[in-house]
């Protein structure tokens, strides 16, 4: 079995493990504007305080497993996006601390750090979602460096998945919160959750007429045969899984909405996965090229296979410790 | 690449690391010290370590967020600005920090939340369960970060295959001759730091004329602490000063100040000088015969390897060096005489009443956060010019970004931290400044649910009383006032 393809599973299943749980508690963030109230804003925190810090560590791990196994690719592809990646990060900065200093603040500070905890969550957002634009459409390399410019990760087909990406992390966010709350502040994330959901609907529309249209390898991937019947599953799992969210929302459902969306989140995931293989940097780096050495990928990966296991059962058991409708009067602070 | 850019690069680098730096080192120490006073609480119920526990996990939860996010920088930074570096020694980086995010960064973040929210969740046991687990986390954290930069510093058990690292014996890497050393020094760095912070917060309460047992408690096991630590430090740090002249011998060379050996004269320790890169001298020199040679060679007549026998491209900058270790040196010895004279005011039975020594223990606050800072300077600048020691030159890991945008980024990360880490530094002090209220463990909560639980407390007896008690535990208050009266008469 070839480490590269397993290490490559490994960063892919960390990367969805992040842009699911980072996933939500950020939309928290993008949805703050629509909560004016100060104890919904406590509330809808609260529903995330216990977890973030644990959803946020598959990004180190995404970081972490990519250099630990594809150095190569780490340098070039963090080369190339040092800007949109360090404002990221800066913005995570912001919606990091928002969680300890909002509490902490004075009454006259708090907006400060609501508006942090919102603009740090949106622009966190919103880079990755850049970032992730400006991968699927290439990185030009030469002698193993990016040889491109600055400012090159930004283009109408970045921005748009940026915006994307935002609509994807409110969904999640709105939709853990119908799992989470009760009475008014669930009524609103009902109403918020059918719009986002729509609007989640036709960005994956067009991203997925954008991304053949622009490209024409990938419109070769999907649109030749035999690939188009093996493929054809992934959009009308798409168009059934819309069609369920929606009347889950309608039923006031608790937990479906969420489940739907993580289901959606998951089958474009798997479509941008299946436009992008076998390279590790689009458009022409296959993963083998730019492997660790062997006994690197070998020695890391005993670890991952062993304790990766283990950090799920924890991972789990504190979702299940704080499981269940979060109590207004019931917070640490 | 310009030089202008690389310097940029660096300072950036070394900017984000050192704010970065101070919280781990904080949250490794109260992780540790919030562990003893769960485990104190368990076997004693004494109500003062579960009032200091609620009073340190709120300064921790606080460190340990700052930690979190500027920590998220570092394992990105890498990539973005030293693509050189990841490309080439990935190899051998890269598996350790995927090691510490499995085995540390994970198992903090998992059982965090139940650390910090569960009171009302789990059992007592679950929760020190918790406690500990994110203890052992912050250590193993240190472990693995340390093998890496100890490893860079250090580097052995692998082979240079076509320009890039290539590992060949893991246990030789993680276990390179600076490892254990600088673990050691640095781990104990950390719980010197916090122990400082928890005795300056305690100090300043007794100043402030708060006296009740929690401050007292505090005050004490932290002195405890140092006493048995501070000198150990100096003990450990001089063993990685020999382990250093014995692989890096041009920072110990900058260090010292050390331009060259005369004849077999053995070398002298320099106290104070001006250390000038350019003339290749010190100007304003103070220093003692012989005592370099003492301390660094253990001998008197065996002279150090001297700056001159580098070539002027491969010395570390010792105007900044020299003065980074003096520093650290300076601020260590401090911490030893704070101990030795808590011993002494013990013995008179006055510590904490003795209104210089608490002015001195407050001022000692942030020494242990400087001499972390000053010693990481002394130790990373001072295996310039190379990033992996011997291997890999500064120059060559960078990326090759223009100097413009790494100006930016670099003038965003100052702004942001100085904004973002300069109000948790003033909620950190607001919260220090409040100090640990006395019966939080009575109000309540998952260990101590019911109040007639509660009022069993009972306040040990070798604590001088508290002046303000809660109203649930009027008949301790009521012992303990008796024995204050006897105490003052005493004194």
């Amino acid at each position: 079995m070839d480490l590269s393809l397993i290490w490559a599973a490994i960063i892919l299943f960390g990367i969805m493990m992040y842009i699911i749980m980072d996933g939500f508690d950020l939309g928290i963030g993008i949805l703050y504007p629509f909560f004016k109230d100060k104890s919904d804003r406590d509330l809808m925190m609260n529903t995330v305080a216990p977890v973030w810090d644990g959803n946020e560590t598959w990004l180190v791990l995404g970081g972490a497993g990519l250099l630990a196994a594809f150095p190569l690719a780490y340098s070039v592809i963090l080369s190339a996006f040092a800007l949109p990646l360090l404002l990221m990060l800066m913005a995570l900065i912001f919606r990091g601390v928002a969680f300890e200093f909002r509490f902490r603040a004075k009454d006259s500070e708090r907006h400060f750090w609501d508006k942090a905890f919102t603009g740090g969550s949106v622009a966190a957002t919103f880079f990755q979602g850049m970032t992730l634009g400006a991968y699927l459409q290439g990185i030009p390399m030469s002698n193993q460096a990016y040889a491109g410019g600055s400012l090159d990760w930004i283009s109408p087909f970045s921005l748009f998945t940026g915006l994307g990406l935002l609509v994807t992390y409110a969904l999640l966010g709105s939709t853990w919160l119908i799992m989470k709350t009760d009475g008014a502040l669930q009524a609103s994330c009902y109403r918020l959750s059918k719009h986002i959901a729509t609007a989640l609907f036709a960005i994956i529309f067009i991203i997925s007429v954008w991304t053949p249209w622009m490209d024409s390898r990938i419109a070769e991937r999907w649109f030749s045969m035999p690939n188009l019947l093996w493929l054809s599953p992934v959009p009308l799992l798409v168009g059934l899984c819309f069609y369920r969210l929606q009347r889950a929302l309608s039923q006031q459902a608790e937990t479906r909405p969420f489940l739907y969306t993580l289901a959606l989140v998951l089958l474009g995931y798997a479509g941008l996965g299946i436009s992008i293989w076998p390279n590790i940097i689009p458009p022409d780096l296959p993963i083998q090229a730019a492997a660790a050495p062997h006994i690197s990928q070998m020695f890391a990966l005993i670890g991952a296979l062993v304790i990766i296991p283990i950090i799920l059962i924890y991972t789990a058991w504190g979702y299940y410790i704080f499981r269940g409708k979060v109590n207004r009067d019931e917070h640490y602070h | 690449m310009s030089d202008l850019a690389l310097t940029l690069a660096r300072i950036q680098f070394g900017f984000t690391i050192s704010f970065h730096i101070i919280f781990p080192a904080i949250t490794i120490g109260l992780a540790s010290y919030l562990a003893v006073l769960e485990a104190r609480w368990l076997m004693t119920k004494q109500s003062v370590y579960l009032d200091l526990y609620h009073f340190w996990i709120k300064v921790f939860s606080l460190c340990f967020g700052m930690g979190v996010v500027s920590g998220l920088v570092m394992a990105y930074q890498f990539g973005t600005n030293w693509a050189g570096f990841s490309n080439v020694a990935g190899g051998v980086t890269g598996p350790l920090l995927a090691y510490e995010v499995l085995t540390a960064f994970f198992l903090e973040a998992g059982f965090l939340g139940v650390m910090l929210f569960g009171w009302n969740k789990v059992g007592p046991g679950l929760h020190f369960l918790s406690t500990l687990m994110v203890a052992v986390g912050t250590l193993i954290s240190a472990t693995w970060i340390l093998a890496s930069n100890s490893w860079m510093q250090t580097p052995q058990g692998f082979e240079l295959i076509a320009g890039k690292v290539v590992p060949v014996d893991w246990w030789q890497i993680i276990f390179n001759p600076s490892f254990p050393y600088r673990l050691m020094h640095m781990v104990i760095g950390a719980y010197l730091a916090t122990a400082l912070l928890v005795v300056a917060t305690a100090a300043w309460h007794l100043l402030k004329q708060r006296d009740h047992a929690s401050i007292r408690k505090m005050l004490s096991m932290g002195l405890w602490l140092i006493l048995l630590i501070a000198p150990l430090q100096a003990f450990i740090g001089d063993m990685h000063g020999l382990n250093t002249l014995k692989y890096q011998p041009a920072k110990i060379a900058a260090i010292e100040a050390h331009w060259e050996n005369k004849g077999n004269e053995p070398t002298p320790l320099i106290l104070f000088a001006w250390p000038d890169m350019q003339q290749e001298k010190n100007h304003f020199v103070l220093e003692i015969p012989v005592l370099g040679s003492l301390i660094l060679r253990h001998s008197l007549t065996e002279q150090i390897p001297a700056l001159k026998q580098f070539a002027p491209q491969d010395r570390p900058n010792a105007t900044i060096i020299f003065w980074t270790f003096r520093v650290m040196v300076a601020l260590g010895l401090l911490m030893i005489l704070l101990a030795f004279s808590s011993v002494w005011l013990r013995l008179k039975q006055q510590l904490y009443q003795q209104p210089l020594f608490l002015k001195f223990a407050v001022a000692m606050g942030p020494a242990g956060i400087i001499a972390i800072l000053a010693g990481w300077f002394t130790t990373e600048i001072g295996r310039q010019p190379w990033v992996v020691y011997g291997v890999l030159r500064t120059a060559e890991a960078v990326t090759p970004h223009p100097a413009s945008e790494v100006a930016l980024t670099l003038g965003l990360f100052v702004i942001i931290y100085l904004l973002v880490f300069g109000m948790g530094t003033r909620f950190m002090l607001r919260l220090l400044k409040a100090g640990p209220s006395t019966g939080e463990a009575l109000h309540g909560d998952a260990i101590s649910p019911q109040l007639d639980h509660a009022t069993a407390f009972t306040l040990a007896p070798e604590f001088h009383p508290e002046t303000k008690t809660p109203a649930s535990a009027q008949s301790a208050k009521h012992q303990a006032g008796t024995q204050a009266d006897d105490q003052s008469k005493d004194q």
